[in-house]
């Protein structure tokens, strides 16, 4: 298939079919007229992701990505790490065993040990012996607004962070750069703030019913309305909480005899949703098209397991920006896909509505795509709005099934008033029709933010994955010993990162993950490049091999360049 | 990074071969044990390695020779 064809299954015109459709050949395997052709010639494995679209036509503006390959000798050491720390945890675990250290963790009583155990102690192994280790660079208490800047409450150990202790001392002003306030909505003075206090007055904060029975406020209706224009949309729905917006919608969705084909990276709540709905699921590679397409080939060709009856439906679950890589979807690629073969699409745009985007609308405004395109557009009010809870937007058919079908409609107590009336304050600024231009600012300077310190970082040596327009910034750690060093090291400069290892990445891939907001201004940001900087060369964390920027051509840099 | 001596770049070496090695995160107790096996391990290769190595190297050298030179030795003189 030609480029220029692509582009009209694009503007929705039907492809003609072949007189015999689709054959298989005698094994049983599909012959390959792929839609998006995988070019054939050797790539040097330098770069995971090569950042060239196979179908340029379809990007309006460069797409570029970046996953630097781990260096070897960074993994060699990082495995070495791992299983030095195993040995020493096994030997814990015996003293433990033995009686001749005390043990701080649950544990059943004595008169239990015959039945069924109820705490499989080499499960949580890890937890044990390598999370709890270096455990204070978590669950840090805020006692304050987490905007731009917050303030812990400072805590001390006894033992080893197996308990906490308050010393009584709050660390003020620590620069804040693990919150998703996208756009700085985190605040507590301002017209969002005085609208919530306005709603509370009116309506007090609980509503004391769900949706269905007692729990639709006239504030309800007007938030949908407007989420509904926002996206651009027929209609939509709010929940009163993110994670059960996609955990209790997708059951409702989809079922036994279709198939949800998903990211490999997708978000803990649609892979729960898409286990709750008992359908059959397949697993793309992440963010690669043709993987994706092989599948809905073989999905189509082949059918249901063993009855060979066509699906009744194919559902592809996507996210917009996937959190833990700082990657952007390839959103023109899947609807070039999912008309062709007439699949329905669930885009959950979390971390990118708001974010993205000229207008701030999210990763469809972002490529400049029809939102009608998408079926079913889900995502949350926590990050961007400052607020919480999650919405569907989609035809009104399908939210009015929503509203009587829907667990989390039925069962769940509906949003809260200052809450929803937040939601609505902000979407009004960001769309402009408050009067001011204060949404347009925000949206620029955290395009601004987000180009410069990607730069910043990307020339300083660090290892940075993912979209170069991505708010979400992942640096790569690698080693178990420096996760724990650089979040402490960055608390002794005043500055609060969130670092993230085993569970959530793979093995030898530990990040610490920067998320920019709308509301750092510059000066906090260099303070942040400092401290990253001194801290790098301190842990020695530049791992980079690419070309950087000589530092003495002060003349020539690109600093006047990026100066308001 | 600036050093302003000796020691406090040892240190910094120190610090490196701590997170290198995941000790960081462990107990004292628990690096005393990890530092005291790794320094036993490499004072037995260094012994080793100064008593054998140079009768090894020996030993080889005069193969090669008596390989390539062709001369007759007799393995008495081979021992000694």
């Amino acid at each position: 298939m030609t480029e220029s064809s692509v582009n009209k299954l694009l503007n929705g015109d039907s492809c003609r079919r072949t007189s015999n459709g689709l054959k298989t050949s005698k094994n049983g395997f599909v012959k390959n007229h792929c839609l998006l052709q995988q070019p054939h010639k050797y790539r040097r494995p330098r770069d995971k992701n090569p950042n060239v679209p196979h179908n340029p036509s379809l990007y309006k503006k460069p797409f570029v990505e970046s996953f630097e390959e781990t260096p070897l000798m960074v993994a060699v050491l990082t495995y070495m790490g791992y299983g030095i720390l195993t040995i020493f945890g096994y030997l814990r675990d015996f003293l433990r065993q033995w009686n001749i250290e005390k043990r701080h963790i649950a544990r059943e009583r004595d008169e239990q040990k015959d039945f069924v155990p109820l705490y499989q102690d080499f499960e949580n192994f890890y937890n044990r012996n390598l999370y709890i280790r270096i455990r204070d660079n978590w669950n840090r208490p805020v006692c304050s607004v987490p905007g731009p800047k917050m303030d812990l409450i400072e805590r001390s150990t006894p033992n080893y962070n197996w308990t906490f202790e308050y010393t009584g001392r709050v660390l003020k002003d620590v620069l804040n750069l693990g919150s998703y306030n996208y756009l700085g909505f985190a605040e507590n003075k301002g017209p969002c703030a005085d609208a919530a206090i306005e709603a509370t007055q009116a309506y007090g904060v609980g509503v004391g019913s769900t949706r269905c029975e007692m729990g639709n406020l006239d504030i309800h209706e007007e938030l949908e309305q407007l989420v509904a224009r926002f996206l651009g949309v027929e209609s939509s729905m709010a929940f009163g909480m993110g994670f059960a917006t996609n955990s209790m919608n997708i059951p409702a969705l989809t079922g036994k005899g279709c198939l949800i084909l998903s990211d490999e990276l997708n978000h803990a709540s649609l892979v729960l949703g898409a286990r709750l709905s008992s359908s059959t699921i397949r697993v793309f590679k992440h963010n690669n098209m043709q993987s994706l397409e092989k599948l809905l080939r073989d999905a189509i060709v082949h059918g249901q397991p063993r009855t060979h009856r066509p699906w009744k439906k194919i559902l592809i679950v996507v996210e917009g920006i996937y959190s833990m890589e700082g990657s952007i979807v390839r959103l023109p690629e899947i609807i070039a896909l999912k008309k062709h073969y007439k699949a329905y699409l669930y885009l959950d745009e979390a971390h990118s509505i708001g974010a993205l985007g000229p207008n701030g609308k999210g990763v469809v405004d972002y490529f400049g795509l029809d939102p009608k395109d998408v079926d079913i557009m889900m995502g949350t009010f926590t990050k961007s709005f400052g607020a919480a809870g999650g919405y569907i937007g989609g035809k009104k058919e399908l939210i009015d099934y929503l509203r009587c079908h829907s667990h989390s409609a039925v069962y769940a107590t509906s949003m809260s008033p200052p809450v929803a009336q937040q939601i609505i304050t902000s979407m009004k600024i960001i769309m402009g029709e408050d009067g001011t231009t204060l949404g347009a600012d925000r949206l620029r300077q955290l395009h601004e933010n987000t180009t410069y310190f990607r730069r910043k970082l990307h020339d300083m040596g660090l290892i940075i994955y993912g979209n170069e327009d991505s708010p979400v910034i992942p640096m790569m750690l690698y080693m178990p010993a420096k996760i724990g060093a650089f979040g402490r090291q960055m608390l002794k400069k005043n500055i609060g990162i969130v670092g993230v290892g085993f569970p959530a990445t793979p093995i030898i891939e530990s990040r610490a993950r920067f998320c920019v907001s709308a509301a750092h201004t510059r000066e906090m940001l260099n303070t942040a490049l400092d401290a990253i900087n001194e801290v790098g060369d301190l842990l020695q964390l530049k791992y980079s091999r690419r070309e950087r920027p000589l530092p003495s051509l002060g003349w020539m840099s690109d600093e006047s360049l990026l100066k308001d | 990074m600036n050093f302003k001596n000796l020691r406090e770049y040892l240190a910094w070496l120190y610090y490196q071969y701590l997170l290198i090695t995941g000790i960081y995160v462990l107990e004292p107790w628990e690096k005393s044990i990890f530092n005291s096996i790794l320094f036993s391990v490499i004072a037995m290769v260094i012994y080793t390695s100064y008593v054998f190595v140079p009768i090894h190297v020996r030993l080889a050298l005069e193969f090669f020779t008596r390989m390539f030179g062709g001369q007759p030795e007799s393995t008495m003189t081979l021992m000694t």
